[in-house]
């Protein structure tokens, strides 16, 4: 299935969680904060909340800024 | 407003109140236009500052995951992190950041609030700001709210329940120093919450202007990020803003028409 992660389309495998696709990305442990389809998934739930097709996500971190 | 004498030992013990927490420095900086990580941290360092602002933004993904990031180089465990809404035209992408920014940092919810409406000027839309505000702090946050110098604004800002106002002294990044202090003044004077000058600053005289007007404290970037060496203004920028609070707190001498010797009259031989 696709996914849209921080504007790209990526294929998945079905029943990828949050917490696995973190993982595949390399961002296991880096502190990020996610959104699928414009709603927070808190960090307590990055293991239960399954993407579904078309899902539209937003992994964000802290940079410098003024 | 005339402060009380302060002794000295005390004056070092001034500390900015924000939100019910004490701070020692009263300048806060932000983390970007920097060369890179290493500067960015010498520069906060050299500062003395305690509260860094951040920008919220996409993650880099398939950047280095070996690289440091902001958090590593400027631990959230030693300092007080800022998140910011900068880049933000409207309500909703405000409160969208400062949530993402909550989230981030484990429930952590002071932010600032900047929302802007006009991509020359970088001023504040004022009506999308307030709307977002009511948002943000019935949601819980701890509003820090960047706005313009007008003195109505700055008091509903505060009457709403922001934790602090700062007002701009010149468009963001533009170094032009305070446009105008009389406003500032007049802010300040009214102020039931922090008030700390935010955008605009361009050196040293700049930020010691900020504190001799009466303000709580300064926040700034690229002044700083932008100097020819940015280390070095970095320190400049923390005396600057002890030396305007010292004097603030020291009550200036009155402003003449005419001069006044400084020396007796009596007891000349010519």
């Amino acid at each position: 299935m696709n996914i849209i992660v921080n504007g790209k389309t990526q294929t998945i495998g079905a029943a990828v969680t949050v917490a696995q696709l973190l993982d595949a990305m390399d961002l296991a442990g880096k502190r990020v904060a996610v959104e699928v389809n414009r709603e927070i998934v808190p960090k307590s739930r990055h293991a239960e909340v399954a993407l579904r097709d078309d899902d539209r996500i937003e992994i964000v971190a802290a940079i410098g800024g003024g | 407003m005339i402060a009380p004498p302060t002794p000295p030992q005390a004056a070092a013990a001034d500390p900015l109140i924000i939100a019910g927490r004490a701070y020692r420095s009263r300048l806060l900086v932000g983390t970007g236009k920097y060369k890179d990580l290493d500067e960015t941290r010498r520069a906060v360092e050299a500062s003395g500052a305690e509260i860094i602002t951040v920008a919220i933004r996409r993650m880099n993904i398939g950047q280095n995951p070996k690289e440091p990031s902001l958090l590593d180089v400027l631990p959230a465990s030693k300092y007080t992190y800022l998140p910011n809404t900068a880049g933000c035209y409207n309500t909703d992408d405000a409160v969208r950041t400062c949530r993402l920014a909550r989230e981030l940092l484990d429930g952590h919810s002071l932010v600032k609030l900047e929302v802007l409406g006009d991509e020359k000027t970088l001023f504040p839309d004022i009506p999308q700001t307030l709307q977002a505000a009511e948002i943000l702090i019935k949601d819980g946050f701890q509003v820090m709210v960047y706005t313009n110098d007008d003195p109505i604004m700055a008091k509903r800002f505060a009457e709403m329940g922001c934790v602090a106002v700062m007002p701009l002294a010149a468009p963001i990044g533009s170094g032009l120093g305070i446009r105008n202090p009389y406003n500032i003044r007049f802010i300040v004077d009214d102020a039931k919450v922090p008030i700390l000058v935010d955008a605009g600053v361009g050196t040293a005289s700049d930020a010691a202007l900020a504190m001799e007007l009466g303000c709580d404290g300064v926040l700034m970037n690229t002044a700083i990020a932008a100097a020819t060496n940015p280390i070095l203004m970095a320190s400049a920028m923390k005396k600057a803003i002890e030396a305007g609070r010292e004097a603030y707190l020291a009550g200036r001498m009155p402003r003449k028409q005419y001069g006044s010797p400084s020396s007796p009259l009596g007891g000349t031989f010519f």
